[in-house]
């Protein structure tokens, strides 16, 4: 068909653009769309303004205030465990900083340990020993398949009643007490060696990034590769311990003592604290461990043949060809399961500890600005996940498979 | 030249064999070294723990419900005795205690239908008329009022028939509505995407408990003057809300995945777009999300046992209510935990096995 024209002689008419005229018909489709659209706005904002007026008639009969006026108010209760000073004559506001300082805390310290524990688990489930994969497997498929909030009642149960009174607290490492009333460890005594020391690891973390950058840009040029993890594991680790040394090497210790009524000294942790950290933990984990295992089979298995194939060692296969793959495939779903367990801390408020939703529920009971503080709980926490969300679909186009 | 002699080398050795017990033990017990160590660490972490589990599930458990034989074997065996008391109150929340054969009969009936409802041969156009009747049945029964049975309101009703209630119907409501936001999400009219948008990541984006709390404390407020709407209506229509968010989400990747030329084809034979989506792309993308779908209704059920913190009385709030009060048995908390949580984890288990084995139906019928 290369010449149409010269087979029939006639002159094919090239295919002309339709005349754009506006339908005003119901059989356009973009005059039906349009119609739609208004549609649902014209419902929406008499949804919004019926539910409106409904709230601020309620509001004016009840009697009830609204604005956050309240927030400058001093609060009148006390929070038990608080990571800046805090008493009942605060205002609310710093109440509710309290409480998400709180939340803030289980999140990192629970985020920390799930990925520690899942990803351990996540590869156990993939061993070839019978008895890892087992326990793996069963661990699983238990924590997973039981409601977080009855695993973090079970656990606060043991916590608060099963184990010895703190008179009689079990002694479980040199300096480690616990007991009905928590948990009781050493903490170093902050002084000028603690500080000089995170400032030296603070630097060497600085000098390990520079070293590495100028390993990858020798690496490019000469294609001679260095190791990376290690010189920058200890540049942090040499930095820190010249802080240290400078300061006087302090090596003292604030162990807590143990008297014939209490334990006293070092730092203490609550029980709501454990059980809320170790409920949150062990049920975030099993999920992440399905996140690890399934990202790792994701990679295909030809993918590290063709690495050994290339005489890659076993370690640089992990490095460059395997874990880059693997964690594309992990990453995401993880930082669901990092957002859910940052979510799931709000069922704190069931065994009593202070974060911001317990804060904000004694609030409202006490206030009665119910409006007020369910709107900053939910503020609070869309922004947490819309950051995070951001975070990660930036990380999500750099990492993506840059196609031709 | 001499003749070549043939000098016989010795026969190989027969290979090692690979199969049978020996071979097996060796292969995942004792493969190489850090191998050898796990099962070691394992054999005796097991041997530590195994007979003491068992000396207090079993051995020294008192199954009696008396409560001098519990008191005394506590801290050495399991007082299962609390639970052979208080199940009614457990499993039926206060629901009146001489009428608890109507919750029973209406949580036996939709257990059986939803087990039906998953089960191949049976599905039917006669699965929704059943639904419709069970349905029916289930809110006599529970309600009352006619026939009658005596009127039970809903604050009183709790325990087991609470929870299948609100995972079913929020998972059947949630369901459908799930599936027009995704189709809005994906949709070429700006207003409608963006309000899809909005909805999803907005209850995404914060906690149940806060949706929650939204439906019984704010909720009266929006209300006008007047009108009363029942604690376990607004908590149920919080829980659709929130599963429909998600599940909205796993619907659109399964949308998502079905490759525009569908659509285009759909088009082209002049099918409307309702049409399209109903006979081409849905039946494609829902069936891709197969395992997803079944994690959303999973997460779902689990999450029922939250409406506790807004004072109703689901399996978790009912055992709250048996032990609180009684001062005998309070100490029994564990057990009655480990009741619950096995009665949701059966639950669970079935829903991911019968996941598992749906998907595979749905291979094999692919190809």
């Amino acid at each position: 068909m290369a010449d149409v024209r010269a087979e029939t002689g006639a002159v094919i008419p090239t295919a002309k653009a339709a005349p754009k005229k506006r339908d005003w018909s119901w059989r356009s489709q973009a005059f039906r769309g349009l119609i739609y659209q208004l549609l649902a706005i014209a419902l929406l904002i008499f949804v919004g303004w019926w539910l409106t007026t409904n709230t601020l008639e309620n509001m004016r009969t009840r009697g009830i205030q609204s604005g956050f006026g309240f927030l400058l108010q001093p609060a009148g209760f006390d929070i038990g465990e608080t990571l800046i000073e805090f008493d009942s004559d605060n205002p609310y506001w710093k109440a509710f900083l309290v409480g998400l300082l709180n939340t803030l805390r289980v999140a990192v310290i629970g985020i920390v340990c799930t990925t520690i524990l899942g990803t351990m688990i996540g590869i156990g489930r993939l061993s070839k020993n019978f008895l890892l994969r087992g326990f793996c497997t069963g661990y699983v498929e238990i924590f997973r398949n039981i409601p977080v909030l009855i695993q973090l009642l079970t656990w606060y149960f043991v916590l608060t009643t099963l184990l010895p009174a703190v008179s009689e607290a079990v002694h479980l490492a040199p300096g480690v007490y616990v007991s009905k009333s928590g948990m009781s460890f050493p903490t170093p005594v902050w002084g000028m060696g603690q500080a000089l020391a995170a400032g030296g690891m603070l630097i060497g973390l600085v000098l390990s990034h520079f070293y590495r950058r100028w390993a990858m840009a020798a690496f490019e040029k000469t294609g001679v590769a260095r190791a990376t993890f290690w010189p920058s594991l200890a540049l942090i680790i040499v930095g820190g311990l010249i802080g240290w040394a400078i300061g006087g090497a302090p090596t003292a210790l604030d162990f807590p003592e143990k008297t014939e009524i209490n334990v006293s000294g070092g730092g203490a942790v609550t029980p709501e604290f454990l059980a809320v950290v170790i409920g949150l933990t062990l049920y975030t984990a099993s999920f992440v461990a399905e996140i690890v295992r399934s990202g790792i089979q994701a990679v295909a298995w030809g993918q590290s043949e063709a690495a050994s194939a290339l005489g890659l060692s076993r370690g640089l296969q992990l490095k460059l060809v395997l874990l880059p793959q693997a964690l594309r495939v992990i990453i995401p779903p993880m930082t669901n399961q990092y957002l859910n367990l940052t979510k799931n801390s709000s069922l704190a408020v069931a065994i009593g500890y202070p974060d911001l939703v317990s804060i904000s529920n004694t609030t409202l009971n006490q206030t009665g600005r119910a409006v007020e503080c369910i709107a900053i709980i939910m503020l609070v926490y869309l922004t947490l996940s819309l950051s995070t969300a951001a975070l990660m679909n930036w990380y999500n186009t750099r990492s993506a498979i840059k196609e031709r | 030249m001499t003749a070549a002699v043939f000098t016989p080398i010795p026969s190989r050795e027969a290979p090692v064999k690979l199969t049978g017990t020996l071979a097996w033990i060796k292969r995942s017990l004792f493969a190489d070294w850090p191998s050898t160590i796990a099962t070691i660490f394992f054999v005796g972490v097991f041997a530590w723990i195994i007979p003491d589990i068992i000396s207090w599930t079993l051995v020294n458990a008192v199954f009696r419900p008396d409560n001098e034989a519990c008191r005394e074997a506590a801290g050495n065996g399991a007082c299962w005795g609390m639970i052979a008391e208080k199940y009614r109150l457990i499993i039926f929340g206060r629901y009146p205690f001489d009428q608890q054969w109507r919750p029973l009969v209406a949580t036996l009936l939709m257990v059986v239908l939803l087990v039906a409802s998953c089960t191949r041969p049976l599905w039917s156009k006669w699965l929704i008329v059943a639904w419709v009747g069970v349905l029916a049945a289930f809110f006599t029964l529970m309600k009352g009022g006619v026939l009658g049975l005596s009127p039970v309101e809903t604050s009183r009703w709790g325990g087991l028939p609470l929870t299948i209630m609100l995972s079913t119907l929020g998972i059947a409501c949630a369901f459908p509505l799930a599936v027009l936001v995704a189709l809005g999400r994906r949709s070429h009219l700006p207003a409608i995407r963006s309000l899809c948008i909005v909805y999803v990541e907005l209850i995404r984006g914060v906690p149940l408990i806060s949706v929650l709390f939204m439906a019984s404390f704010m909720f009266p407020l929006f209300m006008p003057q007047g009108t009363q709407v029942d604690v376990l209506l607004r908590v149920f229509v919080g829980i659709t809300l929130f599963a429909a968010a998600y599940l909205a989400e796993v619907v659109r990747g399964g949308l998502q995945a079905i490759p525009k030329g569908q659509v285009e084809a759909a088009a082209s034979l002049g099918l409307s777009y309702w049409q399209t989506q109903r006979k081409i792309v849905l039946p494609q993308a829902l069936k891709l999300v197969v395992p997803s779908i079944m994690n959303s209704f999973i997460s779902t059920f689990k999450d029922t046992s939250l409406v506790t913190i807004v004072s109703l009385y689901d399996l978790t709030g009912s055992l709250a209510l048996a032990l609180g009060g009684d001062a005998n048995w309070r100490q029994f908390y564990l057990e009655g935990y480990l009741f619950i949580a096995a009665i949701y984890w059966v639950g669970c288990f079935a829903m991911s096995r019968y996941s598992q084995w749906i998907e595979k139906q749905l291979n094999h019928s692919n190809r």
